[in-house]
């Protein structure tokens, strides 16, 4: 997947979005696609009988964007991205996928949505009577892919997360941060173009933590995937939002940090307090807010 | 009303499911071998325990009946009796029960657990419809595989009969084959088959729905075990009622 770039850090670290060349606009107009977000969220109400957890959620992630969700626990994060796949039906409001509104889409319709859309379960989610080997290969398998090309595309996966060691085991026999980085590789073969993550980096150490973060950095800045990223870890908000990937004279990729002169734009916070968005914004924006709600989520106290 | 709000809801959930499950059939990709695997499962799996279910109620009928027909000097005709309650009503309700004891619990605490680790949701996020998926191929082979090992537990039914007549008793194997062979016709023997094919549907799409309506967790998982097993089994044996019902007028059988 990530073995020939196409496009370059330019494309994905602009100055601002105002500046961008006239050709490039006229560039836009000859692909709808890109102008059109990936995912649309207008006024997105949800309860749980009495238990208001979305109250009025507006936002976009537009084509090639990373949304780093913050929020406490219990805050309505996964619900978030469990509309979006349709797992759960919001109560009002309506929610767009490349523009397409799937509010009222039956189980049936949704299936050609999720197939462009890749989720990564806060608690894995592997598939205990399948081998990792098979878990990895379930859109594949499903899709009646030649075993050939299966087996190929499976253990360059699980070299991306570093686990081609484990392609025979069972799920039962891996530690937590082995399945999550197995449910990480279900969730990217076939190339989605939109990437869900659910608090992928919970309680892993902080190498693998970071590996992952590249990971999604990667995705956005050389594959142009949309995603979101749920997290509760202010470093991971860090990586996301102040590095981004391009690829070197050698074809190796590389991590490089945002400066004077290159300033990311392509990835923005989402704060959730009580059902409500409360903030949307660059990082920069984020670390000079006073708001005493968010202060106390970035220090903990 | 509540209760009758919620029994309604029920059957037509189960409704559904059945519905989608069966119309899912005619696309692809069809899971053959997933079919297949459940009917060695469910089939070759529940064969002892019926077998065994079979032969002792075979035997406990001659047990229990054969002073019975002494009485009344009808000794020759022990073959009929057991023969008769034992293709039309024993073996295919205690198969069914059987079945759904051991069955009916495992479809649902597996489906059950699915729910609960989100790998139904991680299912359906990845483009598969568990309708298709887990649910039709489950009561597929229950329905395929429940007249089977019905007709099994009748054989051994029949079989224990005989060796407890020949050895407490002291009837002839002849006498008892040829009673038993005069006492069932044709009709005794399709309604006996017709009737695992309706438990084996209602086993399944009870333990189904039961399985896939989990929620609260672990806990839940338990409870919805508990009301497959009981569910079904209730269904079944009230179901009989009417069937049998049903294939007496279809049959036109009359009482001898
Ligand atoms: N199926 C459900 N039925 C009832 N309440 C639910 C259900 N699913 C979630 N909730 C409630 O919705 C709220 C939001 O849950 P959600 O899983 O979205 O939180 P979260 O922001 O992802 O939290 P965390 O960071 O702990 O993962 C919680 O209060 C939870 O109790
Ligand atoms: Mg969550």
């Amino acid at each position: 997947m990530f073995s020939q770039p196409t496009e370059d850090a330019a494309n994905t670290a602009e100055v601002t979005e105002e500046e961008l060349a006239p050709t490039d606009l006229e560039d836009a107009v000859d692909e709808p696609e890109r102008v059109v977000p990936a995912i649309e969220f207008r006024d997105v109400h949800l309860s749980f009988e009495d238990n208001k957890i979305l109250d009025g959620i507006s936002f976009t992630v537009r084509r090639g964007e990373t949304k780093v969700i913050l929020g406490r626990s219990g805050g309505g994060k996964s619900t978030t991205i469990r509309l979006i796949l349709g797992l759960l039906k919001p109560d009002s409001g309506q929610i767009l996928i490349d523009g397409e509104d799937i509010t009222e889409y039956s189980e049936i319709e949704m299936m050609t949505v999720r197939a462009k859309i890749g989720m990564v379960f806060q608690e894995g989610a592997l598939f205990d009577s399948l081998s990792v080997y098979d878990n990895v290969a379930y859109r594949l398998h499903e899709q009646g892919v030649a075993e050939s090309e299966v087996e190929t595309e499976v253990r360059r996966m699980l070299k991306f997360v570093d686990l081609e060691d484990a392609i025979d085991k069972m799920p039962a026999e891996l530690s937590g941060g082995m399945r999550r980085r197995v449910g990480i590789a279900r969730a990217l073969v076939g190339d989605p173009q939109i990437v869900l993550f659910d608090e992928p980096t919970a309680g892993l150490d902080p190498p693998t933590a970071r590996t992952i973060c590249e990971l999604a950095i990667k995705l956005r800045d050389l594959e142009d995937v949309s995603s979101i990223f749920v997290t509760h870890e202010m470093k991971n908000l860090e990586y996301l939002s102040s590095e981004y990937a391009t690829v070197d004279e050698n074809g190796e990729v590389v991590f490089e940090m945002e400066g004077e002169k290159i300033c990311l734009i392509n990835t923005e916070i989402v704060m959730l307090k009580e059902g409500k968005i409360i903030f949307t914004g660059k990082d920069e924006e984020f670390a000079a807010t006073d708001d005493p709600y968010i202060l106390k989520f970035v220090r903990g106290k | 009303m509540n209760l009758l709000k919620k029994f309604l809801f029920e059957l037509q959930e189960i409704t559904n499911l059945i519905i989608f499950a069966f119309l899912g059939l005619f696309k692809s990709p069809r899971y053959l071998k997933e079919i297949i695997r459940q009917m060695d499962l469910i089939g070759v799996g529940s064969l002892p325990i019926v077998l065994l279910t079979g032969f002792f109620t075979g035997g406990v009928l001659i047990l229990q009946t054969y002073p019975t027909l002494v009485h009344y000097g009808a000794q020759a005709e022990a073959g009929r009796a057991v023969a008769t309650s034992l293709i039309r009503e024993l073996g295919p309700v205690l198969s069914a029960l059987m079945v759904s004891g051991r069955i009916g619990s495992a479809i649902s605490a597996e489906l059950g657990a699915m729910v609960v680790s989100q790998q139904i949701d991680a299912m359906r996020a990845l483009g598969t419809d568990p309708n298709r998926k887990l649910v039709a191929p489950r009561i597929i082979a229950l329905i395929l595989m429940l007249p089977l090992l019905t007709v099994a537990a009748d054989v051994f039914g029949l079989l224990g009969g005989g060796i407890v007549a020949k050895n407490l008793y002291g009837l002839d194997y002849n006498l008892f084959i040829t009673s038993v062979r005069n006492g069932i016709t044709t009709e005794d023997i399709l309604g006996g088959i017709i009737k695992p094919l309706f438990f084996g549907l209602i086993i399944g799409s009870v333990s189904c729905y039961k399985g896939l309506s989990t929620t609260d967790g672990t806990v839940g998982v338990g409870r919805s075990t508990t009301s497959a097993v009981v569910l079904s089994s209730i269904v079944v044996i009230i179901f009989d009622f009417f069937l049998s019902r049903a294939i007496q007028s279809i049959f036109d059988i009359k009482p001898i």
